[in-house]
């Protein structure tokens, strides 16, 4: 069941800064902060007169760097819901950056592309933990934060193999029953995504 | 063609079963000996013997009325079976339209569809409808176009948008899935949602398939089978409900195999539709249980041989590990070894 370099598991090919947005919009997820740090190294600081920071976890190194904005959420969902309402109202030449676990990633990028940005122009940098967001095909329910395959589904309380299947608009992998054939029978969980 | 449709079940006590006459119009979907993914797509125009499969390009046959019951009461119980995104509405006028005419006209005893302009009056005997609509106007109807449509035509069904050099299934109704999830794949291009199949990447099948469909003309559709093998007539084994029916794997037994087990065959259809210019999938399951298969002799060597002979990344991803070698030994039984004919329909 597990697909090595699966096709609808999406590719996290860096932030590579671009030199023609007039607004560049960082979303970024505990370790992420390094990701921008390479960027400075790498291509100078002069994109960061022109960015907006929005982050989950500690930011003082980026602060330090004195971008045009930086805002700290407490938690994912409340930097969604700013980032939601900073896309809808967004002119041309505005490009996101997302970097952190691959959970966040496809958080974020499941609101662009419901505020109808392309996700071929999202640039994504995968820095952190391997955890999944799993979504149980049974019950629906999302578990974050999975390291081991079977996990517990938190919703419905099945033992899940967790596959690489993966839906972006979801922004999970999928989570099956393992144990089906002969209920009972589910081996203990194993640490695959640490 | 009056068709005398069964009462019967998929589920629970799973009284289906194929009259004499369904066996022989089955789609066996092996050409050969041997099996193996390949890009295995031919135009979808009538052949074989009278009365196959393949004699009208939308086919109703005996488990129509069963098969739309079982439909309703999979929707009952997960909605999610059937959805549509929302730039998808054309197409779905689309799909009611081709399943509507071909319906009508080549099952003229039990639908028809009159049409005044735009408004149209549709009658489907079978399941006592009689509806008067106006094509183009959602409020007409009690369902969406789609939805409408495919509550009266058996078979999985797939609309995949056609942007940006891709394919998008961003529509579907699929209640007789073998193992996918359309809540889950929604929203995915073609080599997304084929992500899961093994081999078949590498060997380069979805990349020619995806360019062939591409340039899928109108009123020219195509045809493929896929096949697998499912315990019980059951036509709900959706990874949703897969703790319902994995248990079935495990009751097979030497004496039950011919009842038990059953081929599931997917006559696939591809279809340009005209105003969208979407992609119309049509997934229609056949089970056929190894006790009527084994009826002519031709498959019953041949599915032994296939089945004996599968690469194992196949029985592993199509689920048959569990009753693969009880299956093999009890057709071995009906191999005699003697040769077979090419192609698929029976001698
Ligand atoms: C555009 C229409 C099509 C749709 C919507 C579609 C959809 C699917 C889906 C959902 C699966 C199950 C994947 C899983 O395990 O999750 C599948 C399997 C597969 N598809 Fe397609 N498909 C299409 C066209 C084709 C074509 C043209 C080919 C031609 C080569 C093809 C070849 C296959 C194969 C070989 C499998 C594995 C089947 C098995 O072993 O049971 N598909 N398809």
């Amino acid at each position: 069941m597990l697909v090595k370099g699966i096709k609808s598991r999406p590719v996290y090919t860096g932030l590579g800064i671009d030199p023609y947005a007039r607004r560049h919009i960082f979303t970024i997820e505990g370790e992420g902060v390094e990701a921008v740090l390479d960027q400075v190294k790498t291509n100078g600081s002069a994109f960061l007169a022109t960015s907006e920071f929005l982050c989950v976890g500690t930011a003082t190194r980026l602060e330090a760097l004195k971008p045009h904005d930086l805002w700290t959420a407490p938690t994912i969902p409340i930097l969604l819901y700013r980032l939601r309402a900073m896309l809808q109202n967004a002119k041309m030449g505005l490009r996101v950056y997302i970097s952190g676990t691959e959970g966040f990633i496809g958080q974020v990028m499941q609101v662009a592309i419901e505020c109808g940005i392309d996700f071929n122009s999202i640039r994504t940098e995968h820095r952190g933990s391997e955890a999944r967001r799993v979504q149980c095909v049974h019950c629906k329910g999302i578990t974050d934060d999975v390291k081991t395959s079977p996990f517990i589904c938190t919703h419905c309380g099945l033992s899940l193999l967790v596959r690489d299947h993966y839906s972006r608009r979801i922004a999970a992998f999928q989570g099956v029953c393992i144990d089906a054939e002969e209920p009972g029978t589910a081996p203990a969980p194993e640490l695959m995504f640490p | 063609m009056n068709i005398k449709f069964r009462q019967e079940t998929f589920r629970h006590d799973f009284t289906a079963r194929n009259s004499p006459e369904n066996i022989k119009r089955f789609p066996f979907p092996f050409h050969e000996d041997k099996y193996m993914y390949s890009v295995n797509m031919e135009p979808h125009v009538p052949a074989g013997p009278k009365g196959y499969a393949f004699e009208n390009m939308i086919d109703v046959d005996e488990h129509y009325v069963a098969e739309m019951q079982d439909r309703a009461l999979v929707l009952k119980e997960d909605p999610l079976r059937c959805q549509a995104l929302p730039h998808m509405m054309q197409a779905q006028w689309d799909t009611l339209e081709l399943l509507m005419e071909h319906q009508a006209a080549n099952y003229p005893d039990h639908f028809s569809l009159t049409k005044n302009g735009d408004q149209w009056h549709w009658i489907n005997r079978p399941m006592n409808i009689d509806q008067k609509f106006t094509f183009g106007d959602a409020s007409t109807l009690p369902y969406e176009p789609m939805e409408y449509i495919t509550r009266q035509s058996q078979g999985d069904f797939c609309i995949v948008d056609q942007r940006d050099g891709q394919l998008w299934m961003d529509a579907g109704m699929v209640t007789t899935q073998a193992d996918w999830s359309l809540d889950f794949d929604i929203g995915m291009n073609f080599m997304e949602w084929h992500g899961p199949v093994p081999l078949a990447h590498q060997l380069g099948v979805f990349d020619r398939a995806l360019k062939f469909l591409l340039n899928l003309q109108q009123g020219k559709p195509v045809r493929r089978l896929n096949w697998t093998m499912t315990i019980n007539p059951r036509l709900d084994t959706s990874p949703e409900n897969y703790p319902k029916w994995a248990q079935d794997r495990l009751t097979v037994t030497p004496e039950n195999v011919g009842n038990k087990v059953h081929l599931r065959c997917e006559l696939q259809s591809l279809w340009r539709l005209p105003r969208s210019n979407a992609i119309l999938f049509v997934i229609r399951c056949y089970l056929i249980k190894m006790e009527e298969l084994v009826t002519v002799p031709k498959w019953a060597r041949r599915f032994h041989r296939v089945l004996r002979d599968l690469p194992p990344e196949l029985v592993d991803y199509k689920g048959l590990t569990r009753f693969r070698p009880m299956t093999v030994e009890w057709l071995s039984k009906f191999d005699d070894g003697a040769p077979t004919s090419s192609g698929i329909f029976p001698d």
